[in-house]
């Protein structure tokens, strides 16, 4: 299982990479496994707010369309738009394409995302 | 010339089909219609012979298979004989040349069909009123969770927004209730592949609305905790629906309406043998009982008079839930089949349906792992979870196996609670024969997913098109000929 | 009786052995006797089955389909092409499911491939899906579109226009959800510009109009598509199809989605239905279309293939969370529509449409003057118009009924509360000059009956 160290992490597979009061969104690669080839990206529209749990977009695959769920509170500052046109590269490298990138409302939600071992523990869990 | 489509035909001045070129004294076409609205440029239709055309459409359907061509065990749909005199009747130019809005003393005829299919439609399932408005069972579906919305807000009960659905259910089941603003809880299947009561009794409370099953269910199990679990809604206050896709399994055995539904469903083009036609036009009349009646779309047929026509609208009515009053000439079709078969036809329909289930069943049993141990009723369900462990064989590796032998395959990968599953549904219009060239098939293939899986997953070579890319397709999708 | 089943006595027996039963009726014995029923089903016995085709021509006979046919109103007596049923009736087409498996699905998938272009083409937008039920529902698909492409805005402004038929399916579809249905009235029967543009604020997801609408009348679809865009709201346009063969598209005049019936492309009346509905939009928005579509890819083998695509978005695999919950589409219906549009080509189709645009137009200007009645709207017609009679549509439809004629469609019996004097008249191709003038003679009888009866 490829889980990252440095990242938080979500129920719903979100990794979360924290730069200052930023935020970058990506998706596991548990989760791009899970989906299989991923064929559209619909993130969260720039300039919108996002509240922690609420759905956030959808990531489609040929045979599922999954919500995103936002991992944090915050505004939306900027969004990959490479994903537009190569939505395959989240499967290829879901570390290193991230989906979106938010201004934290509240920093001590941070605490709220599970670490690399939780995360770990978690995925194992749900496998059975 | 093989594959191209018809626009690659079209060759510029080529006519098919010509009108009579009837010029009307005094007045053009155009007149009185502002310049801006008339089109300026020519739609990019196909300019083509009409023997060009016939070739075209004729070799394209020589590249389809269907239920004439072959063996289509595909579970959950019912893909039994479509009898032509169907095709015939539904014909008859006194059903086709009559239009909607024709008064009522015009269209006795058809009036009549409608309101005599509805009433078999109720002996058979128990119920008693209806709609033949609805047109697919996932229409259908809709209309019975929009019945229950207005059943519940009209006592005061809005409160009741939770639509439990078995997690073995049909895709639509959750979709039409959430479309219908209903929140759907899933419940888990036993063991036994069944809907445990206790399951249904965590959530009898005042936010129940009810709980959409299908008897058999899609493991093609009869739930036969079905009273319990009736009783279990009823007195918590809810509704039960019945999605009608496995129909077939119990006609002249049990009915939906003594089983404690409230609502029906039935999918004509699967249980009445209406066609299919690739996708539709289908037919999902909804059935109730008396509790749901006042609430039906318009239009209902009555008999009034000694004659038939639409009921007035009633007052409760939840509306319209089509543009006229269905797909009638597939309630034609399915009256023929009605008048054809009669009581004791449609019995035995059931009966072979579940004989050549039983049969099949009993015949691939251990060949590929059967989840579930119980009965089977009209289909059932293979898993093919263990053939993928040992070989990385899937069950869609085994549906382009079935392909490349000239049979289609079961569904596969659903219900959702089986891995690697393969739902297999018979019809009782297949012989023996056919039955064991599926086993022959499937026998063949398992042994080659043992000594040479490459070449399943190479298959099927020999039809008009291999495996697709769905991945292209759907990143980059092209929907129109004429887009760059 | 009927026996499409092949088993004889002795094959069913050889069966129940394998599996060692000696009953058929052992394989039902999970049904619990309570249940079980005891009686055999209260139905007559099958029929065999020239009895049977004996009654459905009886029932069929007790239709009255010989009176002249001038009603429109959503479904039109149009020219049907021989070919038409001829290849949709094979039974490749007709008998097979829906094309999941593609590689023995090429020829449906191929053939709503075509539909889907053609459809494109008619109305001027990029991307057609597989078809939907009907144009009513289809209507409420893109009331659904507009409302999915709005985080904020719940309301669908609707004309008066429309068909009524297609404002009982909205309110249905809506009934008990958060999303509001508002009707803009109409200005001498078009769509009232100044209520539409004093109405439109950020809360409006989508304007939804008919054109030509239920008068008959071509709407200013450019006007009502700048006015929704200027508010952000998303311009929907419920078209007759067969009119896009000569008046310009929808796409053409800044509409987002293009819905209506294909039952005017060469299918028959059928009292209402089988049709298909259908529903174009811009690119942007294809992924938002409800239903099936059909997309070109490559196979194993680099050779060009169709498959459906998108299916992500589809009920069987988003379940809950679907946008919609359509299942089958109408591909037969889709494949007949097909085969119409590619024999008549783009000429005869534009032939239909003048045809039934300048009978209509010879009609209505010899009514005008024989009946003294007025044209709703003027004459900025298709192929229907409605008239403003001196006496109520219903003794006119009663009169021209014992002549043989189906004389047009009293609006009253559409919609409670509208006047009864009001008579929709649709005129196709197919009604020759000799009809039309038997018609205006007829209507002429009437009113010279009429005048008798005052004197």
């Amino acid at each position: 299982m490829d889980i990252r160290e440095g990242l938080g992490y979500t129920k719903t597979h979100e990794w979360v990479l924290r730069e200052g009061d930023l935020a970058k969104v990506g998706i596991t690669a548990v989760a791009a496994e899970q989906l299989g080839e991923i064929v559209y990206v619909e993130p969260p529209e720039e300039g919108s707010h996002l509240t922690r749990d609420e759905e956030a977009g959808i990531i489609e695959s040929v045979k599922a369309a999954s919500p995103l769920y936002a991992p944090l509170s915050g505004e939306v500052t900027e969004v990959n738009s490479t994903l537009e046109d190569s939505p395959e590269a989240v499967n290829e490298a879901p570390y290193e394409n991230y989906l979106y990138i938010l201004r934290m409302d509240d920093p001590d939600e941070w605490d709220g995302l599970m670490g690399p071992e939780d995360y770990r523990k978690f995925c194992e869990e749900e496998e059975e | 010339m093989a594959d191209q489509v018809i626009f690659d035909k079209s060759r510029p001045g080529r006519r098919g089909f010509i009108f009579d070129p009837e010029t009307v004294p005094g007045v053009t076409g155009t007149e009185g219609i502002d310049l801006r609205d008339l089109r300026k440029d020519a739609p990019r239709l196909p300019q083509i012979s009409e023997l060009e055309l016939v070739r075209h459409y004729t070799n394209l359907s020589r590249k389809n298979f269907g239920v004439d061509v072959g063996f289509y065990p595909l579970g959950s749909c019912t893909m039994k004989y479509n009898p032509k005199v169907n095709e015939k009747t539904a014909g008859f130019a006194g059903f086709t040349n009559l239009h909607p809005l024709q008064d009522e003393a015009d269209t006795q005829g058809t009036l009549e069909l409608m309101q005599s299919l509805k009433e078999g439609l109720c002996e058979v399932t128990g119920m008693k009123e209806g709609t033949l408005s609805p047109f697919a069972g996932a229409q259908g579906e809709f209309t019975g969770m929009k019945l229950f919305k207005a059943y519940f807000r009209d006592r005061g009960e809005s409160g009741r927004t939770r639509i439990l659905v078995p997690d073995s259910s049909h895709g639509t089941n959750p979709a039409s209730a959430h479309i219908a603003g209903f929140e759907v809880v899933e419940l888990p299947s036993n063991r036994e592949g069944l809907i445990d009561p206790a399951e249904v009794a965590r959530h009898c409370d005042e936010r129940l609305a009810g709980i959409m099953m299908t008897n058999p269910n899609t493991l093609g199990l009869f739930e036969s905790e079905i009273l319990t679990i009736a009783g279990m809604v009823h007195q918590a206050g809810g509704l039960l629906y019945y999605d009608g896709a496995n129909f077939n399994a119990i006609m002249g055995k049990a009915k939906p309406g003594n089983m404690g539904f409230d609502c029906v469903h039935l999918n004509l083009h699967k249980t009445f043998s209406t066609p299919h036609g690739g996708g539709g036009p289908g037919a999902g009349p909804v059935l109730v009982g008396e509790k749901l009646s006042p609430y039906l779309p318009e239009p209902v047929t009555e008999r009034k008079d000694g004659k038939v026509g639409f009921a007035p609208p009633r007052r409760k009515s939840i509306g319209r839930v089509s543009g006229f009053y269905g797909n009638v000439g597939v309630l034609v079709r399915a009256f023929t089949y009605l008048l054809a078969n009669g009581g004791d036809g449609l019995t035995a329909v059931s009966e072979m349906a579940v004989l050549n289930a039983a049969y099949l069943k009993k015949q691939l049993k251990h060949l590929i792992e059967i989840p579930y141990g119980r009965k089977c009723m009209h289909e059932f369900v293979l898993s093919a979870q263990t053939l993928k462990e040992e070989t990385g064989i899937s069950a869609l590796d085994i549906a382009k196996g079935l392909l490349e032998r000239g049979i289609h395959p079961p569904t596969i990968y659903f219900p959702l609670n089986v891995k690697e599953a393969l739902m297999v549904e018979p019809t009782e219009t297949e012989s023996r024969e056919i039955l064991d060239t599926l086993v022959e098939a499937l026998k063949e293939i398992v042994a080659l997913a043992r000594e040479n899986p490459a070449e399943l997953k190479a298959s099927p070579r020999n039809t008009w098109v291999g495996r697709v890319d769905e991945v292209l397709a759907a990143r980059k999708p092209r929907v129109n000929h004429f887009s760059e | 009786m009927a026996r499409y089943f092949p088993h004889t006595g002795e094959e069913v027996r050889q069966m129940l052995e394998v599996l060692g039963s000696s009953r058929v009726e052992e394989l039902f014995s999970d049904i619990p006797e309570d249940i079980r029923s005891t009686a055999s089903l209260n139905l007559s016995s099958g029929l065999a089955e020239y009895r049977v085709e004996k009654e459905l021509s009886r029932l069929s006979e007790m239709n009255r389909t010989g009176k002249v046919c001038f009603l429109g109103c959503g479904a039109y007596d149009h020219v049907i092409p021989a070919v038409v049923s001829a290849l949709a009736s094979r039974g490749e087409y007709l008998t097979s499911y829906t094309p999941y498996q593609p590689e023995i699905s090429q020829g449906v998938l191929q053939t709503i491939f075509e539909f889907q272009t053609m459809m494109a083409e008619l109305t001027g937008l990029e991307v057609s899906n597989a078809s939907l039920y009907d144009g009513a529902t289809a209507a409420a698909e893109a009331a659904v579109m507009a409302l999915n492409s709005s985080a904020k805005a719940d309301t669908i402004l609707y004309s008066e226009g429309l068909h009524p038929a297609i404002k009982q399916v909205l309110a249905t579809f809506f009934y008990d959800q958060p999303v509001k249905l508002e009707e803009l009235p109409v200005q001498a029967g078009l769509v009232d510009l100044k209520a539409l543009s004093s109405r439109l604020d950020e809360t409006v997801a989508g304007v939804l109009i008919q054109s030509p609408n239920i008068y008959g009348l071509i709407e200013p679809i450019r006007d009502i598509s700048g006015l929704a865009h200027e508010a952000g709201a998303l311009s929907l346009v419920s078209a007759n199809p067969l009119s896009l063969g000569l008046l310009t598209p929808p796409g053409e005049q800044g509409a987002d989605i293009a819905v209506g019936d294909t039952q005017p492309l060469g299918l028959p009346l059928n009292y209402g239905g089988p049709s298909a509905g259908f529903i174009a939009a811009t690119k942007p928005l294809l992924r938002k279309l409800p239903g099936r579509i059909v997309g070109e890819t490559v196979d194993t083998r680099g050779r060009r293939a169709y498959v459906l695509t998108l299916q992500a978005r589809e009920q069987h695999i988003k379940r809950q969370r679907a946008t919609s919950n359509i299942c089958s589409n109408q591909a037969l219906a889709a494949v007949m529509n097909t085969v119409y549009l590619a024999a008549v080509g783009p000429e005869g189709l534009k032939e239909a449409a003048l045809q039934s645009s300048a009978k209509a137009r010879y009609l209505a200007r010899k009514l005008k003057e024989i009946l003294g009645a007025g044209i709703v709207g003027g004459e900025s017609f298709f192929n229907e118009f409605t008239l403003d009679l001196p006496c109520p549509a219903a003794e006119f439809n009663r009169f021209m009924g014992e002549q043989g004629f189906l004389a047009g469609v009293d609006l009253k019996k559409l919609q409670t509360g509208t006047p009864g004097n009001l008579l929709t008249v649709a005129v196709t191709e197919k009604r020759t000059l000799e009809e039309l003038d038997r018609y205006v003679a007829e209507a002429a009888a009437f009113m010279h009956h009429r005048e008798g009866k005052r004197g």
